[in-house]
């Protein structure tokens, strides 16, 4: 059975191309816009990874990986963050809140796939 | 890039700009709207991200700035005016232009660009430091291949699974890295009534042996480097080879071996030893997973040294170069006995023996061929020696010439490529001196200044060719003929052709240089390289077009000691034929000679092939059987017949040569002893054709060849 990846991110294309990447490595995806609206999907789905942006309407990043690490369903499951590289203190602040790693933007499909290897297998 | 999220990405961004362009508007009248500033930076910040992952890379460069500001408005840092906002809605109109027409900027867009960057600066200057964005962290390339074994313990915090992290992945991704020895401490985990499932109390003792550097261990870890208590040391330098216990026999094996006590009893009192491990333990001073750790790091470390030990002594081993000439003779004296051997078995007729034979021959021939290859060394070496050699002459001269190698890693025998070196020094000496023109003369004559030699060597059949070609002025084929008739080589009236005026060249005291030159031009050069090329039983072929180039072939035989050759018979006398043309064998019968009408052609297949009969050309008596044997080889792209009574098989010979005397016999190229002691020669098959190509020449006016 293949694993599931939420991505978040509030930007259509990087949406697109970050699910374009990962269903072509075999994994299935979810998609939402934002924080809330991930939250909202995953109440009845199951996920076995997230990735999600930092920037965003209505929920940014780093209080959906604090929400989602309160749910005991999400508590161990990896998260990855979406961050620049000019915010090394988000890093930070997403550690702390519980996110597993981080991906910089901009970045390549290869890379993305390596992360995704590293922390969910 | 792919074009589909190009397409997604300029959509999304016109919207983006869309509205951002109404929250600037709007910002405008409400400066101090927090959420607005956060939009119109969300915005900003999205195409900026987006813009570099998709390819518009003058996107990103140019947001970054305006990213910059509005995220100092967002802190407070800076506020809003009306020149910020006309900047940034300039700054919309043109990323809009940026995405649509990409790559199609004008000196005018750049213009308006750098005008606006120029604006936004005076903004972040005001304001403060330059956001000082820290540079982007390019993975060191691993220089190093060389193997190193590492001693690592990680040992994460307890809180480690609470960032949803999976230490086994981690281990895993080690495994990938090299050869690793993992061995799990759970000294740490209480009792499961007072143990915390959320909580990690495992740590790992990990031995690696890698070749992809302490980096790639420590990129392993990136993410969990505040987590966990992370160690990472050498252990084994790469170097040190496993060396069998130095110093002598232990005790206990000195009185075995001397009589003094019996082995049984010494094997029943090792057994009752106890090990330094158990000690440690039982006496309370190491956990026993601390002992299995460093007993890991034991069997580790040892099996990668031996295996070193191993590689290493299986690389290469230097041999005097006289060893290996006393075993190419040997070998070759148990080639001639072994065919002596399968002679015998043949006539004695034994089956138990000839199978025996058989088994030798094929041994032998293997054994040949692996001290042949020992023998064997690729050319380039000397290649490199030239490259030295055309820069230093060419820059001397005042010529501009590059020389190009090909094939460098074409094997010849030892000795061929010593003998081969001088020879090729001379000719490319003489292609820079004589051959490529001064840059002013090329320039005049619209070839490119500077000049091009092209050595190149491959292997063809049973020989090497070394083409020596140079695109300079070509061979004066007029100021050959003058030279050659000065030197009384032909006659004046003598009709050459081109090639053959070429060959001239070769003659001993020709020399057609206007001046003798320092570098070359005495006239001792090229007789000398043709010398040596006939020595090593190659020859040379000249071919030129005035202008465009001279190209110069040399083709030599790859071994000289040993040779597979066909064994035939023409009456009681044997000779041998090198297999390496060699075709096919078919029948001639008396028919088909006097079908060709006292021409000597043959029909094979339909093809009309010219032959030689041997027993004419070397004047045997006789008439020889009315069915013969008609032997095709295939030489210089042409197919030629020679005519024999029998062909008796294949052998392989050992060539001696014949002595001095003997020298000027150009047909044949030395001889072998065969089983039987008599003595065959071997021919020369192009030497043969060239012969009786002349001699049909005079004798015949009209004769076809």
């Amino acid at each position: 059975m293949s694993k599931t990846i939420m991505t978040v991110d509030d930007s259509a294309s990087v949406r697109q191309m970050v699910a374009f990447t990962l269903k072509d490595a075999g994994y299935a995806v979810l998609e939402a816009v934002d924080g809330k609206d991930a939250l909202g999907r995953l109440a009845g789905a199951g996920v076995d990874m997230v990735i999600t942006d930092l920037n965003m309407p209505n929920m940014d990043g780093i209080s959906l990986i604090r929400a989602l690490r309160e749910k005991p369903e999400f508590k161990f499951i990896p998260i990855v963050m979406l961050t620049t590289e000019s915010q090394a203190e988000k890093k930070m602040e997403g550690k702390s809140a519980g996110a597993t790693g981080w991906i910089v933007k901009p970045f390549k499909p290869e890379q993305l796939i390596a992360v995704v290897k590293k922390v969910l297998g | 890039m792919n074009d589909r999220h190009r397409e997604a990405f300029r959509e999304e961004a016109q919207e983006l700009l869309g509205e951002l362009e109404s929250s600037l508007l709007e910002l405008e009248g409400k400066p101090g709207d927090v959420d607005l500033v956060g939009r119109v930076f969300r915005a900003m910040h999205t195409i900026k991200g987006s813009g570099a992952m998709f390819g518009f890379d003058d996107v990103a460069a140019f947001t970054h700035d305006v990213e910059t500001i509005y995220d100092k408005v967002r802190n407070g840092e800076l506020t809003i005016d009306r020149r910020l906002i006309d900047l940034t809605l300039s700054a919309c109109d043109e990323i809009r232009r940026m995405i649509n027409h990409s790559g199609e900027s004008t000196a005018a867009d750049l213009d308006r660009v750098a005008g606006l960057v120029k604006g936004f600066r005076e903004y972040l200057q005001a304001g403060g430091k330059p956001d000082a964005s820290p540079p982007a962290v390019a993975p060191s390339a691993e220089a190093d291949a060389q193997s190193v074994t590492l001693r690592i313990r990680f040992k994460p915090l307890p809180g480690l699974f609470n960032t949803g992290t999976n230490p086994m992945l981690l281990l895993n991704e080690l495994r990938d890295l090299g050869t690793c020895t993992v061995v799990a401490q759970t000294e740490q985990i209480p009792p499961l009534e007072s143990m915390d499932p959320e909580s990690c109390y495992t740590w790992w003792d990990i031995l690696l042996t890698t070749e992809q550097g302490v980096n790639a261990v420590r990129d392993v870890f990136i993410f969990v480097e505040d987590d966990c208590e992370l160690k990472i040391e050498p252990v084994d330098s790469g170097t040190a080879i496993e060396v069998e216990d130095s110093g002598y026999k232990k005790l206990g094996e000195i009185l075995a071996e001397k009589g003094d006590l019996a082995p049984q009893a010494l094997q029943e009192v090792l057994g009752r030893q106890r090990k330094v491990g158990e000690l440690l333990v039982d006496a309370g001073l190491v956990t026993p997973e601390k002992v299995q750790s460093a007993l890991a790091e034991q069997a580790h470390v040892r099996e990668v040294r031996q295996k070193r030990a191993t590689a290493e002594s299986a690389a290469s081993i230097r041999v005097p170069a006289e060893k290996l000439d006393s075993l190419v003779n040997m070998v070759g004296e148990l080639v001639t006995v072994q065919s002596r051997l399968s002679q015998l078995a043949n006539r004695i007729n034994d089956l138990a023996l000839l199978q025996l034979s058989e088994e030798v021959e094929r041994l032998i021939a293997g054994l040949r061929d692996d001290t042949m290859s020992i023998r064997m060394l690729p050319i380039g070496t000397t290649f490199s020696r030239f490259q030295r050699l055309v820069r230093d002459l060419s820059g001397e001269l005042g010529k501009q010439i590059v020389l190009e190698t090909e094939g460098a890693e074409t094997e010849l025998d030892k000795t061929v490529i010593e003998k081969l070196s001088d020879p090729l020094v001379h000719l490319i000496r003489n292609c820079i001196d004589h051959g490529i023109e001064t840059p002013e003369k090329r320039r005049a004559q619209g070839k490119p200044e500077q000049g091009v030699i092209h050595l190149a060597a491959e292997h063809s059949g049973a020989n090497v060719f070394i083409r020596i070609a140079d695109d300079g002025a070509g061979l004066n084929p007029g100021a050959i003929r003058e030279k050659a008739v000065e030197r009384g080589l032909i006659s004046p009236d003598a009709a050459l052709s081109d090639k053959e005026l070429f060959n001239l060249i070769f003659a001993p005291g020709f020399s057609t240089a206007r001046t003798v030159t320092s570098v070359s031009g005495r006239g001792v050069g090229m007789d000398v390289v043709k010398r040596a090329i006939d020595a090593l039983q190659g020859t040379v072929d000249i071919t030129s077009e005035p202008n465009v180039g001279t190209t110069i072939t040399l083709k030599l035989p790859l071994t000289l000691a040993i040779i597979d050759g066909l064994l035939v018979r023409i009456d009681d006398q044997h000779f041998i034929l090198p297999l390496s043309s060699i075709e096919e064998c078919i029948e001639l019968t008396r028919a088909d000679v006097e079908r060709a009408h006292g021409k000597r052609l043959a029909t094979i297949r339909g093809e009309i092939v010219p032959y030689i009969r041997l027993r004419d050309e070397f004047r045997m008596p006789g008439k020889g059987p009315d069915i013969e044997q008609i032997v095709t080889a295939k030489l210089d792209g042409h197919r030629v017949g020679f005519v024999v009574d029998e062909v008796v098989g294949g052998h392989q010979t050992v060539i001696k040569s014949l002595g001095r005397a003997y020298r000027n016999v150009a047909e044949v190229s030395g001889a072998t002893i065969l089983g039987d002691g008599r003595v065959a020669l071997i021919l020369d098959l192009p030497k043969l054709v060239q012969t009786a190509e002349r001699t049909e020449k005079r004798s015949v006016p009209t004769g076809v060849v």
